[in-house]
């Protein structure tokens, strides 16, 4: 799995105290949760139906897909806010199906700003640690070091209103690891935050995972987000797991069309099945991956990323250019081919000048697709 | 078109800019006016009375016979109602909005009761139903005036349950480990004491002066009392009158003064009476000094 590197910079002010909550929020750390065979409904609406799922110990899970797919009822269950119809959570070998959110020794950090506006961020981040009785001394010391470990200690006498978004949601996380939690739960944290400071939270949150090897299930839709944190990512639709894997699985070998066309950017192309493993798209015949096109004969639709295909300028091609958009080293370049199927071409910015709007292009397919579906 | 053109050169005009401009001018003298007509329709009454009463019949006040028992009475029936209201309602009002919010619109019909029904009505059902135990004791009217203050309390208490997100607060408590007794106790009462103070101080004014449901159950209230005093003296019971109001009136202040500072030290929604202003807007989405 790909850590993202240059996250730790931000994270940890690396200070002695910091480093006292890093040992301190690390010495629970690591428990296996395993959620089996999850169903959940309210009233005639199915949030969740059959969802298994299991997660290593040190392990950052992200279960990513639409509203309503049923991910967020999937994070409230392990956390102990909703009971499951049927179906167990485990953690650390121990079933808790059963037992109420108090109990669980599970920190989260929710969608909304959760801080308590009558506590000062010291206070918020001791109240789990005053609920375990500790004495204030101890408490307010161990709260310290923790807003340390967020680089918030100057905060630390501030109330919530008094801090921006990110503070709070940093404060939170805090306040989640200063329970020692075997698991943290993470609900679209960053949903709340503009970009940059998502992105600055998004690192810093991952860095502390990693460095405190704490199990984490981080409930999102932003694949982004999701791709660039998660060890493996799971995505979910109808209360189901689509697919669990590693993000640049996910991303090159989708085990569904909805996976992939969730995950990233892909095109779909009319295609025809040449034998069991070989499919024609755009009048070129390739093969495809073992398991991609799983019993399909005739007509089928062809899957393929924007950088999975070829763009050449060529004066009665297969396609004419409708549309360009920057994105850096390359230019994705929308092509209206015949049939009225409309395709996105990722190609090289240098190169991608020739290919203004109403250029005759020719499209090609140079090699395996990403998958290989029914004809929809 | 004609007009139409005449409209837009004359938007260009200096004349019609002046128009708007003396408009605006001129709301300020007419609020100005309102406001002195308002005031004058509730201070004219008050002064006619101080002058009625004279500042010597204040301190007559304490002199006269039964005064001491009927504000004894008034006070711990306002006392009894306030925690009865408190206990009953808190709980209530925070259940509907955490287990049941569908039901909120039908509270707050049903919490206006007591408003629609007349209370010599209510009085009367209740002097007709209640046990005999109850109806030997002046507490029987502090059950009534729970039922009294409910639209007050309600709507108080409400109104303060509505600016904090009650869900996600009581979510956090209790997965950092805190039962429902301890997050009730150090995070949500905290965070409403201001609705509760309002509750609080409406109620007590109701039960300072509720007059015909004491009358009628033949308890002497204080303001019974003034009601019967008039006859042996009139400039005492007005002056007991103005001083029951200014009471209400100092109490009301301690609320807005002592809520607000409270609200605004925290930052959080400032709740009086029946309103709630949000809290300041804070850069939720604005960078921050990383």
């Amino acid at each position: 799995m790909t850590t993202n590197a240059g996250m730790t910079a931000s994270t940890g002010a690396g200070t002695k105290a910091g480093g006292g909550a890093v040992r301190a929020a690390a010495s629970g750390a690591g428990a296996p949760v395993a959620l089996h065979d999850l169903s959940r409904s309210f009233g005639t609406v199915h949030a969740l139906a059959g969802l298994s799922l299991d997660i290593a110990p040190g392990e950052l899970v992200a279960l990513l897909g639409p509203s309503g797919c049923g991910k967020t009822t999937a994070l409230r269950i392990l956390a102990g806010f909703e009971y499951a119809d049927t179906g167990s959570v485990t953690v650390d070998g121990k079933d808790v199906s059963r037992v109420p959110a108090a109990k669980r020794d599970m920190g989260m950090v929710f969608q909304s700003y959760s801080l308590f506006p009558n506590m000062t961020a010291l206070d918020n981040v001791g109240f789990g640690l005053r609920m375990r009785k500790l004495r204030a001394a101890d408490r307010n010391r161990r709260a310290g070091e923790l807003l340390d470990l967020v680089g918030l200690s100057d905060q630390a006498k501030k109330y919530p209103n008094q801090m921006s978004g990110g503070q709070q949601q940093r404060v939170a996380l805090a306040r989640a690891l200063a329970i020692e939690p075997r698991v943290l739960l993470l609900d679209e944290p960053l949903s709340a935050l503009d970009a940059k400071v998502r992105l600055q939270l998004r690192e810093q949150i991952r860095a502390l995972q990693q460095r405190l090897g704490i199990t984490t299930l981080f409930v999102t839709h932003d694949q982004e987000e999701a791709l660039s944190m998660a060890d493996r990512v799971g995505v979910m639709k109808d209360g189901k797991l689509e697919q669990v894997a590693v993000p640049s699985k996910l991303y090159a070998e989708p085990a569904t069309a909805f996976v992939a066309e969730f995950v990233g950017t892909m095109n779909r192309l009319p295609g025809q099945m040449q034998g069991p493993d070989r499919v024609i798209a755009l009048g070129t015949v390739v093969p495809v991956h073992e398991g991609s096109a799983p019993g399909l004969s005739g007509d089928v639709d062809v899957m393929v990323r924007p950088e999975g295909l070829r763009i050449a300028v060529q004066p009665g091609g297969n396609g004419i250019v409708t549309d360009r958009t920057f994105l850096g080293s390359v230019t994705r370049i929308a092509v209206r081919l015949s049939g009225d199927v409309t395709v996105k071409v990722d190609h090289l910015t240098t190169e991608a000048d020739a290919m203004s709007l109403g250029t005759s292009v020719q499209v090609s397919l140079p090699g395996a697709p990403v998958l290989v579906t029914e004809r929809r | 078109m004609a007009a139409v053109a005449d409209v837009e050169a004359g938007a260009q005009a200096p004349a019609p800019i002046a128009r708007p401009a003396g408009r605006r001018r001129s709301y300020p003298v007419w609020r100005w006016v309102i406001l002195l007509l308002a005031g004058l329709y509730f201070v004219i009454p008050l002064y006619a009375a101080l002058r009625f009463a004279g500042l010597k019949a204040f301190p007559d006040i304490f002199k006269q016979a039964g005064f001491a028992d009927a504000i004894e009475l008034s006070l711990r029936l306002a006392v009894i109602t306030t925690i009865l209201t408190l206990v009953l309602m808190v709980p209530t009002t925070i259940y509907v909005h955490l287990r049941l919010p569908q039901i909120r619109r039908t509270m707050e019909g049903i919490t206006i009761l007591p408003i629609v029904i007349p209370p010599i009505v209510l009085i009367i059902g209740v002097l007709k139903v209640a046990p005999g135990f109850l109806l030997s004791t002046p507490y029987l009217l502090a059950l009534v005036y729970v039922i009294l203050a409910m639209p007050f309390a309600y709507r108080s208490l409400d109104a303060g349950l509505r600016a904090v997100d009650l869900k996600t607060l009581t979510e956090a408590s209790n997965s950092l480990g805190a039962g429902w007794p301890t997050t009730l106790w150090r995070v949500v009462l905290p965070n409403i004491r201001t609705a509760m103070l309002s509750a609080t101080v409406l109620t007590v004014a109701l039960v300072l002066g509720e007059f015909t449901m004491a009358s009628l159950a033949l308890y002497v209230t204080f303001p019974v009392w003034i009601v019967q005093f008039e006859q042996n003296s009139g400039p005492v019971s007005v002056a007991a009158s103005l001083l029951a109001l200014f009471v209400t009136w100092l109490l009301l202040m301690v609320i807005v003064t002592v809520g607000g500072q409270g609200a605004r030290k925290r930052g959080g929604a400032q709740v009086s009476l029946f309103t709630v202003t949000p809290p300041r807007e804070t850069s939720h989405t604005t960078g921050e000094p990383e």
